[in-house]
């Protein structure tokens, strides 16, 4: 599970998240919402281990082991996958390529044996056939040419292929059309189980009816300011962000 | 930036590591006096047995350098080069050209085992007659020739091949065994008084490859060359002669190396390639030369001149390249398209970390009609390296129909580089097309930061990225040198990205 | 005076040693040793041959052997002009103000001419001109005796301005060297119609502008080069591009027997831009050329270059275009491209676009092209009906529209493509 005391953050010397509190319980979906600046990428690349992001107090733990200490491939290693906002291109590299390459590294940290190309050709086929994803994909450069839908695809794509122990959605429905919400949310809800925990960070709650999350977050001004049930994600969309600020 | 000085920690740490060709052998050599002069110009003449006609064709070169300036590109420094301080004989003392295998010093397969030669050649010189021709994984063998400083060593599968016609030896073997062949087209391609360095060459070459593939021949297996400059002090001055006749279709591979070393040594190499009618030939080179420390000291000036003639019809050249070595690289592998419908190509990797200079590029002289040239270059820059891509596409009159298309892509990693693109073209011909194409990018935060999150450590990615930028030179390489080169791109980047 | 004219460099500074008590300036001490300063650069580069890189593809010597005289006395009288196209007008013969064919009257600002205004150019004329790299600007430093002087005070919106040069023949071959001084400051804004025209006597028009853009001024240059068919024309401009202020120049280059425009731009100031257009024509056996080095020397900066060359007869067409991005200049956004079309089997285009990078969050590309028309494209015009001159000409115009784009001023617009189209109407049938 994930816990994470206190934690405070700065980019380019300015605090951004400002003390958060907060505890993933293994099995669970949690969603984190909140209007724009609350600190809801910021929270996410913290998780992941970017750099520009200086953590200034407080602490993160996956499974009792300290996040922040570690190099961004070695909480990958650990079980983290965060599907970008932005999923970048890498010109020239083929998608197969790079995942196979990406999960034999992982593979090897936890001290399994590697896949060789047939193997691992195999088992993409068998998941990109459960998310009902072309194979095409797989012969193309990583992201590019990729439509916005397309893109988050390739990153659920990835989340299944890896099987993370936590995963973190950065808006990831943003510029999607229902049909490839669908997509995302059903290649969400198969991965969920005893092993598997994720943070659903989303700025509206259209996500949230195709993945149902078992608690809600609200983060505002870099704090969780109310954390609920399912039900406060409607409340949300009913009432907007400026009614919970008021309350808080 | 923290980043960039953790980078420049991280290079100075890794740099003498990284270069693990850069031991000693210790053999038996035998020494020119030293300088450069008449007197040895014929000493090498005597050592190597050679013919009258060949010692004129070399003093007459030594003559046209003698006026000759050096050149100096702008884009390129080095200290001046004293001529008189270094030797330019040094051999390995063993029998000139060994009979067998059996009599090569035992010492110096070691040391070709040492520099990592693919294991199949390295089984194939320790020495079993017909070792390697059935292989268990069914890939074809590749015929070596080993030159250990001046001198080849050995020659592989040379009688398998004479069983087609093909001649693969020694040029100075060649000399005394097809001195007809020889006297027709060498200096054809590149006259001896065409630059400073190819009239030094002309003048001093010790030795180097001869190819000849006879009328309709397809070569049966690669022919491979693997260069060593092992001797202090000394230049390397080989010179290769390739000729394709009408129909037949050759495919050949450059790999050099060299120890470590504080001085910095000369490397002016000639080749030569003849294409007739309807012929072939495909050009790989992987060059790996010491490239100096990470403050620039030592390393090899590689200044070398590289020509293909596409004298016959429908005839095509290939120059394929991943230069990561040598602290001053200078070449630019050209094609002469005479025959009509005839095609040039030149695909290019070159990265300069640390210290290294890079001026490369390629000449492609349309003079036939229908002619077709391709460049593309991708440039890698890192560390303090100066990165030139300098190419000319000439177009004359007669070139009807001509078509060229170049693609120049630079890849900076990190301020403190320079990425450069001096591109010359010159078009007489109406109905020529040429198209040229440059950009620049760098390894942004993000992608790297993409990869990381993925699993791949930071070296993995830039890896990864680097050879997905290289990819389409990459994919033109022999399949037994992609994999040696995708290796060596990632070895020569290590430490470059903080 | 009455000695014949010597050729070449030693020409010149022979003429410079016999006029230099009458050139405009001469009791100014700063002047004096500025041109000088000049003299020495001239008499230790001359003309620059081919072996200079950077005159690697255009010959110098049918302007090195022409044996120039300077036109000693002003041309009097009145003379035709063409049509004014802006209410203000700056008229320069062989390279001398004329303030009675000038309307320069109840401007903002200042434009009057430099021959007048000495005083105010010290330690302005000759600040942006390193000598030693630009030797037709110590040609010009050295022989210079007017030009405009324009001073646009910050926050002025200066409106239009035509800078007409007429080349009058006095008989034998001349030259004349104007020097131009253009300075906005602050937040100002021009728009500067520069027209070049000459009879068809032999003659080098040599002129060179220094422009100092400060903070967020914005100039936008449109320039017909009409020169007389014997001329040589050899501008350059110097400028210098502070902080948010922009450059948009826009060329049509339609005359004279050998031109070379040249520019070199630095961008000082970070989110400065320049925007460097040109379209370049030649036929019979003229040479064109358009030279330009853009000094990215700040973060942030954008350049943008098109050119565009037309050759027809035996007409040989040069593009050199060099980006020079400096270490500090991150985020740098550069984009060149440079397109010939051969219009004969005899014409010959040679183009070195060039890219010196040392910094590396930038996004820089350049391309180049050279061919003849498509030939599909005119089957498909003709196949409609269209007959083969006008399908070539609309191919033509076509291609050489992309030159243009961005270029909103209807004025400029006008000028420039009434350039164009004359050159089209003597030359284009021809090839």
């Amino acid at each position: 599970m994930l816990e994470i005391k206190g934690l405070t953050a700065e980019v380019d010397g300015k605090p951004i998240l400002k003390g958060i509190d907060l505890v993933v319980p293994q099995g669970e979906v949690h969603a984190i919402m909140g209007p724009n600046g609350s600190g809801k990428s910021t929270l996410s690349y913290v998780l992941s281990g970017r750099d520009g992001y200086e953590v200034t107090g407080g602490s993160a733990l996956l499974h009792g082991q300290d996040l922040l200490a570690m190099e961004p491939e070695e909480r990958a290693a650990a079980g983290v996958f965060l599907a970008f906002q932005y999923p970048v291109e890498l010109p020239g590299v083929g998608n197969a390529t790079f995942l196979r390459t990406a999960l034999n590294a992982i593979r090897r940290a936890k001290g399994e044996s590697e896949l060789d190309a047939m193997q691992f050709l195999k088992l993409a086929r068998e998941r990109m056939k459960a998310l009902s994803m072309n194979d095409e994909m797989l012969k193309r450069g990583v992201n590019v040419g990729f439509s916005g839908g397309e893109k988050k695809r390739n990153e659920i794509l990835q989340m299944a292929l890896l099987q993370p122990k936590l995963a973190i959605l950065d808006e990831t429905d943003s510029g999607l059309d229902i049909d490839a919400l669908k997509i995302v949310a059903d290649g969400v809800n198969a991965m969920r189980g005893p092993n598997f925990s994720a943070l659903v960070i989303t700025h509206y709650q259209r996500l949230l009816d195709y993945i149902v999350p078992d608690r809600v977050h609200v983060l505002m001004g870099g704090r969780i300011v109310r954390s609920g049930g399912p039900e406060l994600a409607k409340e949300l969309e009913a009432q907007g962000y400026g009614a919970i600020q008021a309350a808080a | 930036m923290p980043a960039v000085t953790e980078t420049i920690e991280t290079v100075q740490a890794v740099t003498d590591s990284t270069y693990k060709w850069g031991f000693e052998t210790d053999i038996e050599m035998e020494f020119a006096p030293k300088g450069l002069s008449e007197d040895i110009v014929r000493f090498i003449s005597a050592k190597k047995e050679e013919p009258a006609w060949l010692l004129e064709w070399r003093l007459r070169a030594f003559a046209a350098w003698q006026k000759m300036e050096e050149p100096r590109w702008p884009a390129v420094k080095y200290p001046p080069i004293d001529y008189q301080d270094a030797y330019y004989y040094a051999a390995p003392k063993q029998k000139v050209g060994p009979k067998s295998l059996d009599e090569v010093d035992p010492e110096l397969l070691r040391t070709y085992e040492k520099l990592g030669i693919p294991l199949r050649e390295q089984a194939i010189l320790a020495g079993v007659e017909g070792a390697g021709e059935t292989p268990a994984d069914s890939r074809m063998p590749i015929a070596v020739d080993a030159v250990f400083d001046s001198v080849s060593v050995a020659t592989t599968f040379k009688d398998r091949l004479e069983k087609d016609g093909i001649i693969f030896c020694p040029i100075s073997e060649a000399v005394k065994t097809h001195p007809e062949l020889v006297q027709k087209y060498l200096g054809s391609v590149v006259p001896q008084g065409d630059n400073f360095f190819a009239a030094l060459n002309s003048a001093v070459f010790t030795d180097g490859s001869f190819v000849y593939i006879p009328k309709g021949v397809r070569c049966p297996m690669e022919l491979s060359t693997y260069f060593r400059i092992n001797a202090k002090s000394t230049g390397q001055f080989e010179r290769t002669l390739i000729i394709a006749d009408a129909g037949s279709h050759v495919s050949y591979l450059e790999g050099c190396t060299a120890p470590m070393r504080d001085e910095n040594q000369l490397h002016a190499a000639v080749v030569e390639l003849v294409a007739m009618d309807d012929a072939t030939i495909k050009y790989s080179t992987v060059q790996n030369w010491y490239p100096g420390d990470a403050e620039g000291k030592g390393g090899i000036y590689n200044f070398v001149t590289k020509r293909g003639a596409c004298r016959g019809a429908r005839s095509k050249i290939s120059w394929t390249q991943v230069e990561t070595g040598s602290a001053i690289t200078w070449k630019y592998p050209s094609c002469i398209l005479q025959g009509e419908d005839s095609v040039g190509e030149f695909y290019s990797v070159a990265i300069t970390n640390n210290y290294q200079q890079a001026d490369t590029g390629t000449k492609m002289f349309h003079i036939g009609p229908r002619t077709k040239s391709t460049i593309i270059s991708k440039g890698i820059s890192a560390g303090h390296g100066q990165n030139t891509y300098r190419g000319l596409v000439r177009i004359g009159a007669k070139a009807t129909g001509a078509r060229n298309f170049t693609q120049c892509d630079s890849l900076l990693i990190g301020d403190l580089c320079g990425a450069h693109t001096v591109p010359y073209i010159e078009n007489r011909c109406m109905s020529a097309k040429v198209e040229h194409e440059a950009t620049t990018s760098r390894i942004a935060e993000d992608q790297l930061f993409y990869c990381r999150q993925r699993g791949l450590s930071q070296e993995d990615a830039v890896g990864l990225i680097v050879n997905g930028f290289c990819r389409e030179v990459l994919k033109e390489l022999p399949m037994e040198f992609a994999v040696e080169a995708q290796k060596l791109l990632q070895i020569s980047l290590e430490g470059s990205v903080g | 005076m009455t000695a014949a004219p010597q050729p070449g460099a030693a020409g010149f500074l022979a003429r410079y040693q016999g006029l230099k008590d009458h050139l405009p300036g001469a009791r100014l001490p700063w002047l004096a040793a500025l041109r000088d300063d000049a003299a020495a650069h001239v008499a230790a580069r001359g003309f620059p041959t081919r072996r200079v890189e950077a005159w690697k593809y255009t010959d110098l010597s049918p302007v090195a052997q022409a044996g120039f005289a300077e036109p000693l006395t002003a041309v009097a009288g009145v003379l035709t002009l063409p049509k004014p196209r802006c209410a203000a007008r700056a008229v320069f013969v062989d390279g001398r103000f004329r303030a009675d064919l000038s309307a320069l009257d109840g401007l903002a600002y200042r434009a009057a001419s430099v021959a007048q205004h000495l005083n105010a150019l010290e330690g302005v004329l000759g600040a942006l001109v390193p000598l030693a790299e630009h030797p037709m600007t110590a040609l010009n430093t050295l022989m210079f005796e007017d030009g405009l002087f324009l001073d646009v005070p910050a926050g002025v919106d200066a409106g239009h301005l035509e800078l007409l040069s007429i080349a009058v023949d006095p008989g034998r071959p001349f030259a004349f060297h104007p020097r131009h001084v253009i300075r906005l400051g602050a937040g100002a804004k021009l728009t500067l119609l520069e027209t070049a025209i000459g009879g068809s006597a032999q003659y080098l028009h040599n002129p060179a502008f220094e422009i100092d853009l400060a903070e967020g001024a914005v100039l936008t240059h449109g320039r017909a080069q009409q020169e007389g068919e014997g001329a040589f024309h050899l501008s350059m401009i110097h400028a210098r591009i502070a902080a948010e202020a922009r450059y948009d120049t826009m060329a049509v280059s339609a005359g004279a027997r050998l031109t070379r425009m040249e520019i070199h731009a630095a961008l000082t100031g970070p989110k400065a831009s320049c925007h460097m257009n040109s379209a370049q024509l030649a036929a019979g056996r003229a040479v064109v050329d358009t030279t330009t080095a853009l000094d990215h020397a700040a973060p942030d900066c954008a350049s943008r270059q098109t050119c565009k060359t037309v050759l027809a007869g035996q007409a040989r067409g040069v593009f050199q275009g060099k980006i020079l991005v400096r270490r500090e200049a991150q985020k740098t956004d550069g984009y060149q491209m440079n397109q010939a079309l051969l219009l004969s089997e005899e014409a010959e285009m040679d183009s070195k676009p060039q890219l010196e990078i040392y910094a590396d969050d930038v996004k820089c590309s350049h391309g180049a092209t050279i061919g003849a028309l498509d030939a599909d494209s005119l089957f498909y015009l003709r196949s409609r009906g269209v007959p083969a001159d006008q399908a070539r000409s609309m191919l033509v115009q076509a291609f050489l529209h992309e030159a243009f784009e961005g270029l909103e001023d209807d004025v400029l617009r006008e000028a420039l493509t009434a350039a164009v189209d004359g050159w089209w109407v003597r030359h284009g049938t021809a090839s």
